[in-house]
């Protein structure tokens, strides 16, 4: 019975970034050196193996980023081949190019209208489960929601070439079904790959962001819900005048990551490519950063390109928690 | 408490039902589709068996192609995720108890820029790592991948409000009295009183890494070093001119997925232990 497992509503509660009280108590017998020293050097003990490889990992590219995209490569040899190649500084130039090339942009455009179009269809069918296995009437939770989560395992690639398979006609026994109905569809065209791409995400990523929802409705404590009911209230204004309210703070956090995932969407069109004409290179700004990159050999572009997909994400990301920040604080 | 009323349960049922086909038919397609030769493959109807189910044989075929690749492609996965997942989680556990239990100027300020590594977007990181370990000659080596994967921000963040409630200061203090080390005092109460929060984090650094595929795709060029994602995508790159390679790619993703399904419904409880910590931070 997992579904009884005591909860720690204490970490939960805990204050993120609060103060915490002094160290130790005054007027203790204290041995050399101070404890504040005999702190700072444990602390930094502690901290440095992580920290160092931070810096490498996550600081060292972002400034080596920056510093590439101010940069630019000249050859020198007879039309520009055979040469010496060497960097100029280029000042914004690759920041002037990327922002003017209507490819790049299309791009951006593409993964935002995906992000408001598929983010909350699938937070709204994460949200729906979450209360239906937290509520009285459901039975076998256990296995329903071990079935919503597994495809979070699955790889990104893995599951796209999988649906692929389920997308392409002559092995799709959909596009079979949808035939034999007199239903002609086409999941790869033009019009319908980006939703078919949605398709996958959102069959990757509900189970997911419903664990984290059905998380925090067991962090609250029962009696709320008893209260509630002892007061006439029906199991459908519960859920949506108690328990809605309650799990916000874990709805904004689905939603951020939801978000920085969108922009990211690379896996998905990079494997559907070949399948379907009409991912091009430029599909997402990801997979046009990365033709840069690789493709057109041109490291300058590519770094400028990530640059502004981390800005962008950065923007989005804080953007929505000022959004809904003004009014998720009635907890604390 | 009183039983909701049927016609509730009927609903809730049903609802549930064809969320779960939704979920697991694309599975039952793909454990169906493993025992089926490529010409079957799309002469058969999808959702059903062929006249001749073969599911060991074919499976045996894409352990056995080129040379056992496959094989290797699994091993590298593991590899990465299972040490990369330790790695990840002991650096974690030491930063996030350092900033819960050591008050020293700059904590705050350190916090906070590795919180904002939790948003920033790893792939907008990966093209420029790659730059600079191609720089430091690490580019297409199992370390390419490995590094990266050993750094997790959200696992420092849930470390560390997990130590702040459930390492109490006053036995610090008492074994500090005792005479212990700082080093033999996380190690021997930090890490035991961390555990719940240590198997979230490993778990979660375990799925991120097997599921990745923008970090080895830019670090790797030699196949020898591909984890299994990356190997199939080279699979289906040629399957248009070998058409068994359709069968293979449907083989080898049945084989990597289910090991993994087993893995998340029996930790599946471990799982919410650390979501509710995670979910405070909005």
């Amino acid at each position: 019975m997992s579904r009884d497992t005591p909860h720690r509503p204490a970490p939960a509660l805990a204050p993120v970034a609060g103060k915490r009280p002094g160290p130790a108590p005054r007027g203790r017998p204290r041995r050399a050196p101070g404890p504040r020293a005999r702190h700072a050097r444990a602390a930094a003990g502690f901290l440095l193996p992580f920290l160092a490889l931070f810096a490498l990992c996550f600081l060292a590219p972002l400034g080596y980023a920056l510093h590439q995209s101010l940069f630019t490569t000249e050859r020198t040899g007879p039309l520009g081949l055979g040469g010496r190649e060497h960097e100029v500084f280029a000042g914004l130039a690759n920041y002037a190019h990327a922002l003017s090339d209507d490819r790049f942009l299309a791009g951006f455009g593409r993964v935002l209208l995906f992000g408001a179009v598929q983010i909350p269809l699938m937070i709204a069918l994460a949200t729906g489960l979450a209360l239906l296995l937290d509520s009285a009437s459901a039975r076998g939770v256990a296995f329903f929601r071990t079935a919503f989560f597994l495809p979070y395992g699955v790889p990104g690639v893995i599951a796209s070439i999988l649906w692929g398979f389920l997308y392409v006609p002559g092995i799709s026994p959909l596009v079979q079904i949808a035939g034999s109905l007199g239903w002609d569809v086409d999941f790869l065209s033009r019009g319908t790959v980006l939703w078919s791409i949605a398709n996958i995400v959102t069959w990757q990523f509900t189970g997911y962001n419903m664990l984290v929802l059905i998380a925090q409705l067991k962090a609250v404590p029962q009696e709320l819900y008893e209260a509630a009911r002892l007061d006439g209230a029906s199991a459908r204004q519960i859920a949506r005048h108690v328990k809605l309210p309650l799990i916000r703070p874990a709805l904004v956090l689905t939603c951020v990551f939801s978000i920085i995932g969108t922009l990211q969407l690379f896996a998905e069109p990079m494997v559907l490519r070949p399948l379907a004409s009409a991912i091009d290179s430029g599909f997402t700004p990801n997979l046009h950063a990365y033709s840069a990159a690789f493709v057109g050999n041109n490291p300058h572009a590519a770094a400028a390109e990530a640059v502004l997909l981390a800005l962008v994400a950065c923007v989005l990301s804080f953007g929505f928690l000022r959004l809904v920040g003004g009014r998720g604080t009635e907890r604390r | 408490m009183t039983r909701p009323p049927l016609r509730h349960r009927i609903i809730t049922a049903s609802l549930l039902t064809v969320a779960a086909l939704y979920f697991l038919v694309p599975v039952y397609w793909l454990a169906v589709s493993a025992t089926k030769s490529s010409a079957d493959l799309f002469g058969t109807f999808g959702l059903w068996f062929s006249d001749h189910p073969h599911p060991l044989a074919y499976l045996g075929a894409v352990l056995a192609h080129d040379h056992g690749i496959y094989a290797r492609w699994f091993a590298n996965s593991l590899f990465y995720a299972g040490t990369g997942a330790v790695g990840a989680t002991g650096l974690s556990a030491a930063a996030g108890y350092a900033l819960a239990k050591f008050p020293f100027r700059g904590r705050e300020a350190v916090f906070h820029v590795v919180l904002a590594g939790v948003l920033v977007p790893g792939t907008a990181l990966a093209l420029p790592l790659y730059f600079l370990f191609s720089a430091m000659g690490l580019a297409n080596t199992y370390a390419a991948v490995l590094i990266p994967s050993m750094v997790s921000p959200f696992g420092v963040y849930l470390c560390r409000i997990y130590a702040a409630a459930a390492v109490p200061d006053a036995l610090l203090e008492a074994a500090r009295i005792d005479g212990a080390g700082e080093a033999r005092i996380f190690a021997g109460l930090g890490l035991r009183l961390m555990t719940p929060a240590l198997v979230t984090v490993f778990l979660f650094q375990f799925v991120h890494i097997w599921t990745n595929y923008f970090l080895p795709l830019v670090m790797l060029s030699d196949s020898d070093l591909y984890p299994v994602p990356l190997g199939l995508t080279t699979w289906t790159g040629y399957a248009d001119r070998q058409p068994v390679l359709y069968q293979y790619t449907v083989g080898g993703a049945l084989l990597s997925v289910v090991p993994l399904m087993v893995l998340m419904t029996v930790l599946q409880r471990y799982w919410r232990t650390g979501l509710t910590e995670g979910s405070v931070k909005a």
